[in-house]
């Protein structure tokens, strides 16, 4: 028994009048092409001239879109109906479809360029008159933005937004390769624009040199297709995702930490606004210091190169469209040392806050505030007096103090590689998470100083401490070693 | 031609007022005679006012909801013999994006909606079989 294949209306007279014609096949593809071949007047209105599937023509086999299974490779068995549905795509006044109709021509030297995209049909000139005509704000232009802006100024998107506050520090150069050790100490914006300009001078660069915030994100991103999230926090997390709710816009996200990378495409208006939003997926951040950052926790410099690629990718994709299959509704999870991809089917939920059918959240809020990284008004005496309770040291009346005689223990609460890569002398190693297990270690009756690499593992290791009972004088280095390296010794290293 | 009487064009007018300054879509219910002529029987409106998805592929009608009008269509004995949209303050002449993404024999209805959401010229277009151009097609207004 052979697949059937269900013809439009508008097609039928090329296919001798009837709706449906059966033929043997074993994908999708070769059931079209069967189709095409006894029926070759239907080829024209199936197919563009690079032998591509026109993209308003919508194959499905049992009422599943092939675009959402394997494409022309979806397997199809006997007694299977292949539908041909017609997208029908027109008008002349939306601001997409002006684009598309004024979609800029290619010089000469811009076919050049781009010969090995415009000779796969996937992409095309059409696609690369896209690229030309689409707008791409990156959020910030460090790990992740790094790639990105790289990749995406090469392939040609004609107008690329980015923002950055931050300025170029020795240490972003392990992996945020957009930037070189000449440009240390200059602003982001303007080494990553430096360098894509180099990359591409077709691209037009706008640099913003401002902290994204609840008060100009919605003015910035309205005037770009597609925004991409390279930002390391999760304040500005939850703003971009937000922000790209309320502005209908996809987000293209991607984050790391150590060894292992997230990806996927947020865009709750996907899929006939069954998209997943990241608050579907994160309804709530992690308290503050659970998920400790990259540069407390590090990070594989390679790793951000991997994810800001796989976002790059996906950005082109959604600017092309075609029956390629993005990141929306899957979360991708990428394990640097195992080398390991892992897919988490996402769904949109009914009851998100932003995106949800009876969403709360119309407008931004206070990220900061959301993430529980800056107290309400009312509870603000309270951390006050909370924090006023740990006592604290400078590094230069430590370095008194050490050399007046006076007998103090040093506990330093890193890790064992940080201690290697610089330590203070006399110091005791105990990480953090050991602390109240080895707290038989530390002498109650001497006065003690607890330091780690700036000064916040250490108060939450002075906390432990007196949670767990101990009695003895407990005094946090303030700035931790980095403030040593700084006021007192400078041939300690920095890192 | 295409006979469209003066209920089913109001249909059309009302529809791309209410959506004004959006696009406004819909399919045509009908038949086709032997020689090619078709008569629509029911204007078919679908949703508009799109998502931003939508805007982004410059779909007038999805997949699905094409679907949905070719069942209805069939559960009348009937056929999809073309579709309508408008053209909020632009006039009802087929853009070359609209050629690109054309589908012969049918017919395109195009409605023009100026300000103040009043609906102006109403035109029909049908695509030449070798995908070159858009011809005008006759409106017969039925009897």
């Amino acid at each position: 028994m052979p697949v059937t294949i269900s013809i439009p209306t508008a097609l039928r007279q090329y296919a001798g009048g009837t709706s449906e014609i059966e033929v043997e096949a074993t994908t999708a593809g070769e059931a079209l092409e069967r189709l095409t071949t006894t029926h070759a007047e239907l080829r024209k209105h199936l197919y563009n001239d690079q032998n591509a599937l026109r993209n308003f023509v919508n194959v499905y086999v049992n009422d599943e879109d092939i675009r959402h299974a394997q494409g022309q490779d979806t397997p199809v068995k006997d007694g299977d109906t292949v539908m041909i549905i017609p997208a029908i795509a027109g008008g002349a006044t939306t601001e997409q479809e002006a684009v598309a109709a004024n979609a800029p021509a290619l010089s000469n030297e811009e076919i050049a360029r781009y010969s090995r995209h415009l000779i796969m049909p996937e992409v095309g000139m059409e696609g690369q008159r896209r690229l030309k005509a689409a707008s791409v704000l990156m959020i910030g232009t460090g790990g992740l933005g790094a790639p990105l802006g790289m990749y995406l100024a090469a392939a040609g998107v004609g107008r690329l937004g980015i923002v950055d506050f931050d300025v170029v520090d020795e240490s972003n150069l392990q992996r945020q390769i957009i930037h070189g050790t000449s440009d240390v100490g200059r602003p982001k914006v303007d080494s990553a624009r430096d360098r894509l300009s180099n990359i591409n001078p077709h691209v037009h660069i706008e640099t913003h040199e401002t902290r994204l915030s609840s008060e100009n994100a919605l003015g910035l991103f309205r005037d770009y297709d597609v925004i991409v999230d390279g930002t390391d926090n999760f304040p500005t997390r939850y703003l971009v995702n937000d922000a790209c709710v309320l502005a209908g816009k996809p987000n293209v996200y991607g984050s790391i930490f150590r060894f292992e990378g997230q990806a996927s495409v947020f865009w709750a208006a996907a899929d006939n606004g069954r998209g997943a939003c990241y608050r579907c997926l994160y309804p709530e951040p992690p308290p503050p210091g659970l998920v400790p950052s990259c540069a407390e926790g590090g990070v594989l410099g390679v790793l951000p190169g991997i994810v800001g690629a796989i976002q790059a990718n996906e950005t082109i994709k959604l600017i092309l469209g075609g029956d390629s299959q993005t990141l929306v509704n899957r979360l991708l999870l990428f394990d640097a040392w195992k080398m390991r991809f892992r897919e988490l089917k996402l769904r949109k939920d009914p009851a998100c806050p932003v995106c949800g059918e009876h969403a709360t959240i119309k407008e931004l809020i206070d990220y900061e505030e959301f993430c529980g990284l800056k107290p309400p008004a009312s509870q603000e005496e309270q951390s006050d007096a909370r924090e006023a309770k740990s006592e604290e040291i400078t590094a230069t009346e430590l370095k008194r103090r050490l050399d007046r005689g006076d007998d103090i223990q040093i506990i330093d609460v890193r890790e064992p590689n940080e201690y290697e890569i610089a330590h203070i002398p006399g110091t005791t190693l105990i990480p953090l998470g050991q602390i109240t297990n080895r707290m038989s270690e530390i002498d109650p009756a001497r006065e003690t100083v607890v330091h780690c690499k700036m000064g916040g593992r250490s108060a939450k290791a002075i906390e432990s401490l007196r949670r767990a009972g101990f009695e003895g004088r407990l005094i946090n280095l303030a700035g931790g070693i980095t403030a040593w390296a700084n006021d007192v010794d400078p041939s300690v290293p920095k890192y | 031609m295409i006979t469209l009487n003066r209920e089913q064009e109001d249909a059309i007018r009302r529809h791309g007022e209410a959506e004004y300054p959006h696009e406004c879509c819909g399919l045509l219910v009908g038949r086709f005679d032997e020689a090619g002529r078709k008569t629509v029987v029911e204007v078919y409106p679908i949703s508009n006012a799109r998502e931003a998805e939508a805007r982004h592929n410059r779909s007038l009608i999805l997949p699905a909801e094409y679907m949905r009008g070719e069942r209805h269509a069939r559960s009348l004995g009937l056929d999809v013999v073309g579709n309508y949209h408008s053209h909020p303050n632009h006039p009802c002449v087929p853009s070359q994006f609209d050629l690109e993404h054309a589908w012969p024999t049918w017919s395109y209805v195009i409605v023009s909606v100026g300000e103040g959401a009043r609906a102006r010229e109403l035109r029909s277009w049908e695509m030449r079989a070798d995908r070159s151009r858009f011809d005008e097609e006759e409106i017969s207004r039925g009897s």
